[in-house]
């Protein structure tokens, strides 16, 4: 298989979009919590210059529902099915987990430690993964937020608590305002800041990531296009996902897997994960400064 | 914001889920054929290509150059081999979108949501604004029946040209003034103010909603509004829902 190609949680929904959910190699839900969410108030989104702005808040049917009227849906698209867990404490994420770990449709679970739109859990990013880890034997991701100064930290830490992989990166948090009132234009006044003008800033944090810890890692953030997955991969991530791109471009996995097959090839390799890491191999000094 | 006892049109007829084949979400590309100022307000006609004109209410999303989000518009005419869209230059992407030139190429998804129930005896359009937009195709759907449509300036009045047999009025005259007492099918489309005045006066009203929405096909639930008590996507359950 080439890079593997995912939606980011809460860009897709599956039971609408089946044949989209069905282009890609895996999907990933929106974020499941342990009991229903209505959600932020609306309006939920705001435009910016270079990226958007969304305060959705979790809205989703809670475990109960998921497992009784989603999953069987879910289940019969034929792709792996990453279920994104979220909570408001540790025991939160362990409940969902555990009612997940028996439901063998389920291939992954992807820790939503870093929503910028909810109250936080008082727990560490560790310590959610410790309990996460103890209620499930399934594989589990930890969904970091790119707003640390030390995100390498970060990855070490979730790593020794038993992550088995690592999605990077959520939006960060970001704000815009209304210039005929000087207010905000979300009710919650800030948001989750996604679309182009992420990209630099994933690009950063999965090549750090990468370097710390042995790790997959699901890299995303601004990716619109193949040469965008294709910068990804170089700086290490194993497989990309899927955002924003989807609100303006449901057909972008088939559209970007062959931009990233063809780009691959243009700049001389064999496939597209042929270039991971490359932007992380030690440059020959003395090539660079006679470059 | 929010609407409380609002409901789908087609409540209990549609599928659980939305059958959005993937060659249904393949954007198309289309050329610009004119932009045509009427009023203060643009038409904005593109060659229609393979793209299906839907269903009256009805919307689809337009790609603004320069903007990270499409725009959803209601389709306000098909005339033969052309899709055109009434648009309002009020911000960024729709300024972008009244600027477009003809030969210029723009990405358009559609049709998208549930449209008006056309199978009405009495039918009366209702409209304000930049509202009136999916009324001119709506009318040519239903026959031309009676239109009522009010605007804020005799301006932006001039854009009620677009829809046949009908009475205008301009603030402070509010259309509700010429919605009659007797029982007709309401199908309107306008702002917020205007749609819960019609929905007072007017039971069973079809009311063509409108929300922030990035996707317009229920990814990114943006979009929700009170649905029958719960915060619900208006591009799934919508654009069109019926007041109870």
């Amino acid at each position: 298989m080439s890079i593997p190609l995912l939606n980011a949680s809460g860009c897709l929904d599956a039971l609408t979009a089946p044949d989209v959910a069905r282009s890609l190699d895996a999907f990933v839900t929106k974020t499941i919590t342990p009991l229903p969410r209505e959600g932020n108030p609306p309006p939920r989104i705001a435009e910016t210059a270079h990226g958007m702005l969304n305060s959705i808040g979790l809205q989703g049917p809670g475990i109960e529902a998921f497992l009784s009227d989603h999953l069987p849906v879910l289940a019969a698209l034929g792709i792996p099915i990453w279920v994104s867990v979220g909570g408001f404490s540790a025991g939160d994420f362990a409940s969902v987990c555990e009612r997940l770990d028996e439901h063998e449709e389920v291939a992954t679970i992807e820790l939503n430690l870093s929503c910028p739109n909810v109250e936080e859990a008082p727990e560490t990013s560790a310590q959610i993964v410790a309990a996460a880890r103890a209620a499930t034997t399934k594989t589990i991701y930890a969904k970091l937020s790119p707003a640390s100064w030390d995100i390498a930290e970060g990855a070490r830490a979730v790593a020794a608590a038993g992550a088995e992989g690592l999605s990077l990166v959520n939006t960060i948090r970001g704000l815009a305002l209304d210039p005929r009132t000087l207010r905000p234009r979300l009710p919650r006044a800030v948001g989750g800041y996604s679309g182009p003008a992420l990209k630099p800033i994933a690009l950063a944090c999965v090549h750090a990531c990468s370097q710390a810890v042995d790790l997959p890692i699901v890299g995303m953030g601004g990716v619109a296009t193949g040469a965008d997955a294709l910068d990804l991969v170089a700086v290490g991530a194993d497989s990309v996902a899927l955002g924003t791109i989807f609100f303006s471009d449901p057909g972008a996995p088939v559209r970007i897997r062959a931009e990233l097959e063809a780009g691959a090839a243009a700049l001389g390799f064999a496939q597209p994960e042929d270039a991971k890491g490359v932007a992380s191999e030690i440059p020959d000094l003395q090539e660079f400064l006679t470059a | 914001m929010t609407v409380p006892g609002l409901l789908p049109v087609h409540a209990g007829l549609r599928p659980p889920t939305v059958n959005f084949s993937l060659e249904r979400a393949r954007r198309q590309s289309l050329r610009v054929v004119a932009v045509n100022a009427v009023g203060l307000y643009s038409l904005v006609r593109l060659e229609r290509g393979a793209v299906e004109p839907g269903v009256p209410g009805q919307f689809f999303m337009l790609a603004a150059p320069g903007s990270v989000l499409p725009r959803p518009m209601s389709l306000c005419l098909a005339p033969p081999g052309e899709l055109a869209f009434l648009i309002d230059p009020i911000g960024p992407g729709t300024r972008a979108l009244c600027a477009l030139e003809p030969g210029d190429a723009i990405h358009v998804l559609g049709p998208l949501g549930n449209g008006f129930d056309l199978g009405v005896e009495q039918p009366l359009l209702v409209g304000g604004g930049i509202g009136i937009a999916p009324l001119p195709y709506l009318s040519e759907q239903l026959g031309q029946p009676r239109a009522v449509l009010g605007f804020r300036s005799a301006a932006h009045a001039e854009a009620a040209a677009l829809v046949p047999n009908a009475q205008v009025v301009i603030e402070p005259t509010l259309v509700t003034a010429l919605v009659p007492h007797e029982p007709v099918d309401v199908l309107a489309c306008g702002p917020e103010p205007m749609l819960e005045a019609v929905r007072r006066l007017a039971p069973r009203a079809q009311l063509a909603w409108e929300a922030p929405m990035a996707c317009g096909y229920g990814a990114c639930y943006a979009c929700v509004v009170d649905i029958g008590g719960h915060l619900k996507r208006l591009c799934v359950e919508g654009p069109v829902l019926r007041a109870p």
